[in-house]
């Protein structure tokens, strides 16, 4: 289980604009310790934001996303109160589920 | 005449363990025909090159177009944390990929819009040295890209 997102939505003008921030390390594989060992790779795969029951974005990272990675993106719909849904997986197969109410 | 039968052979071994693959995949879900919204395919960020993810992709020749807007700093000064905005005023933008060409995986992130989600996106990207970064649209059905150099003081990867 990964650590929890922050999440911001917001409507305007029926215009809702979702903020994301994981909390990911997103290691390419690429990078060596001081004592030469490689870090294994462990990056998030795939985003996936639901608004209600509705997939609004679907993400593909690949291991160039930086750590701790920031998404924005806006959809057409949604009222004060309706809930957006976010969750990634890594190549680890972990997983995170964090769910955003969408303010004014 | 030996030989010809041989090859023959050969080949039917061949098509008939194709077939085999193509009913195992199939039966394990890993074939989704009718899926609502494609994805690229896996392989594509395990590219090396800008030419081989591009047709991983599927993308053949993408045209520029004036209607796609990329925002990328002139100089980053930590290669990583490169904020990368691509908005753009096409039709029906179906999918935007974020490119790094002289990446080790040049591509970094697709995304998929459903209809109703609009055409922009923020994140941000690590990048190994300067290099152009490539931001390629899809828009009913058609490829169009732009690009613009990023000029790296301290690179993003491999540390």
């Amino acid at each position: 289980m990964g650590n929890p997102m922050k999440i911001r939505a917001s409507v305007k003008d029926g215009v809702t604009e979702v903020k994301i921030l994981m909390q990911h390390a997103m290691e390419t594989g690429l990078r060596k310790e001081a004592d030469g060992t490689v870090v294994p790779a462990w990056y998030i795969t795939d985003v996936k934001a639901l608004h209600k029951e509705k997939v609004v974005l679907l993400a593909q990272f690949g291991q160039s996303v930086s750590k701790n990675p920031y998404l924005s993106f806006r959809f057409k719909g949604g009222v004060v109160g309706d809930k957006v849904t976010i969750s990634w997986v890594d190549n680890t197969n972990d997983t995170r589920t964090d769910t955003a109410e969408i303010t004014a | 005449m030996n030989r010809e039968i041989n090859l023959d052979r050969r080949t039917t071994l061949k098509a008939g363990g194709g077939m085999g693959l193509l009913a195992l995949f199939g039966s394990l879900g890993l074939l989704k025909p009718g899926m609502a919204m494609a994805e690229v395919d896996k392989k594509a960020f395990a590219a090396k090159t800008m030419d081989e993810a591009l047709s991983a992709m599927g993308v053949i020749l993408p045209g520029s177009s004036d209607l796609i807007q990329l925002n990328v700093p002139e100089i980053a000064e930590n290669g990583a944390i490169v904020p990368v905005v691509v908005s753009s005023t096409l039709v029906n933008v179906e999918q935007i990929s974020i490119l790094a060409d002289q990446n080790p995986n040049p591509l970094a992130a697709n995304f998929t819009f459903p209809e109703g989600t609009e055409g922009m996106v923020t994140t941000r990207i690590k990048m190994a040295k300067t290099s152009h970064v490539i931001a390629l649209v899809k828009a009913d059905g058609k490829f169009y890209k732009v690009m613009k150099e990023v000029k790296v003081t301290a690179g993003g990867c491999g540390g």
